[in-house]
């Protein structure tokens, strides 16, 4: 339990880090196109390395669409074009073939857990194996530090063999999250990650979230405007594919600059 | 469609009770100078009783802006609003006091010839009522230039107080039969000065509304 005390802080510490990151994705005039339908319009941001960053937006407005071009997730959608450029670490992510390193290095948790019919530790464990590794104690070492990070390792400890859909939802989403962990990613996209959790199991994600971000750059969309206010540095809104407004999360729901980020985070519309 | 309708309508109730609040303000205001001027006993002991109404009004807008926070978890703009109508509401109460101060004052100052008119503590007191109405519709209206109006009006108040205030020991040096009524005078004169600055940061409540930051009207 003391963990979570340790979390609070930690969540609690965002507002003390003034010190400006270095940018980790620069997204510059990206366009989408689901076949005829444009679905992403001159999207430009720059992601910061070790910051949260949220996209909150209404139904439909292309948050889903957006985080999957950050893993090229949409390649696997028929009829898909995208064009613009989407860099990471210095690389045009669009110009390079190396999708399994690029899907290594930015991990993604969904909306809904989606752990394999197997074992805990074989859940953590079966990338770490894809990627070749198979020394036992490695990869005991390995899930033991992805459990601990997600913050679930004092609660199936003693039982990493049995199944792990007999743990509970909000347990199962920070297993996903360890098992994105175990890939040793650098970028953690999160899709929805606590809608279908309960208020408390919302909670623990959230603080995990605050205490990823010393070691990962995390974006997460998200409908619960008061997440974004809590987990968040930076927050961009998303309105019919474009963003409309990219600022200091306290700003966006403290003094947004453009009426229609007001009137969204003020429940007006959407 | 409009989104939010109960939070709308629970909005407007909450600027009601302020409207009332600060109606009763007012009419403490003008009740206890009345009763200051005319020297007027029972109407003081009036003024005194019925400030328990003002400071209700102000636990009932506290209670319903706290409920709204937690229902409504209110952010960006309704979130300065409901904070304004927090803040906006203890001034309001502690103006409406300065009115008890003044009601307590004339019953001090008892019976005798009233000096109140060789002052000019009538005209503070129509500026400070000017300036609170102003006050609060310039948070009810968003209305900035308002807001700036009652920043330039308590000037006006601190001249007229500096004022009063030379009248008055003026006349403690002549008048030494009615240094009791002079002295009050000389509290109320602060009251009135008081009363302005309080109205003052009312004004500057509205201008965070507005401007979403911290604006020095004084
Ligand atoms: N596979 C697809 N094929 C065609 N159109 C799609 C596809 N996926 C999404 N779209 C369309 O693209 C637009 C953006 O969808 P997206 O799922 O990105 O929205 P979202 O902001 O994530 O919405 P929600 O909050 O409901 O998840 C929508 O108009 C949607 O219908
Ligand atoms: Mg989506």
């Amino acid at each position: 339990m003391n963990t979570t005390v340790i979390d609070r802080k930690t969540a609690t510490d965002k507002s003390a880090n003034t010190t400006e990151q270095q940018t980790k994705i620069a997204v510059k005039d990206l366009n989408l196109f689901y076949g005829e339908k444009q679905a992403l319009f001159d999207v430009s941001i720059d992601i910061k390395e070790k910051e949260v960053t949220a996209l909150i937006g209404p139904s439909g407005c292309g948050k889903s669409t957006f985080l999957r071009t950050l893993n090229r997730m949409n390649d696997l959608i028929d009829g898909v074009k995208i064009n613009g450029k989407m860099v990471i670490d210095g690389e045009d992510i669009y110009q390079s073939n190396d999708v399994i390193k690029l899907r290594t290095k930015v991990g993604m948790v969904f909306q809904k857990p989606n752990l394999f019919p197997m074992s805990i530790y074989d859940n953590v464990a079966y990338g770490p194996r894809m990627q070749g590794i198979k020394n036992k104690a490695e990869l005991n070492k390995i899930v033991e530090e992805s459990l601990r990070g997600a913050a679930i390792w004092d609660e199936v400890k003693d039982r990493l063999k049995s199944s792990a859909l007999g743990l509970s939802g909000g347990q199962q989403q920070r297993v996903c999250i360890a098992r994105a962990i175990a890939m040793k990613p650098e970028v953690i996209l999160m899709d929805e990650p606590t809608s279908a959790l309960d208020p408390i199991s919302t909670l623990k994600v959230e603080e995990l979230i605050a205490s990823m971000k010393k070691e990962y750059t995390i974006v997460i969309v998200t409908h619960n405007m008061q997440q974004a206010a809590r987990v968040s540095d930076k927050t961009a809104f998303f309105l019919n594919g474009e963003i409309i407004e990219f600022d200091e999360t306290n700003k966006i729901f403290s003094m947004p600059s453009d009426q229609r980020t007001e009137d969204y985070v003020t429940g007006r519309f959407g | 469609m409009v989104v939010r309708e109960n939070f709308e309508n629970s909005l407007q109730e909450l600027q009601v009770k302020m409207e009332e609040m600060t109606q009763l303000t007012v009419e403490s205001l003008e009740k206890s100078f009345d009763a200051l001027k005319t020297q007027d006993v029972e109407l003081a002991l009036r003024v005194i009783e019925e400030d328990n109404e003002i400071d209700d009004l102000e636990e009932e807008i506290n209670q319903l802006a706290i409920w709204l926070m937690v229902k409504e978890q209110p952010v960006a703009r309704d979130l300065r609003k409901i904070i304004g109508a927090i803040k906006i509401s203890s001034e309001v109460e502690r103006i409406a006091d300065f009115g008890v101060n003044i009601a307590k004052a004339t019953i001090k100052i008892g019976n005798g010839d009233s000096l109140i008119n060789k002052t000019s503590l009538e005209a503070m007191k129509e500026v400070c009522i000017t300036m609170l109405n102003k006050a609060l519709k310039s948070f009810f209206d968003e209305n900035m230039a308002l807001a700036k109006e009652v920043g330039d009006m308590d000037d006006e108040v601190d001249e007229y107080s500096d004022e009063t205030y030379k009248q008055l020991t003026g006349h403690l040096c002549e008048r030494q039969e009615e240094t009791n009524q002079l002295v009050q005078l000389l509290f109320v004169n602060r009251y009135l000065e008081r009363t302005a600055d309080h109205i003052t940061n009312i004004a500057e409540s509205a201008a965070y509304l507005i401007k979403g930051r911290k604006y020095d009207l004084n």
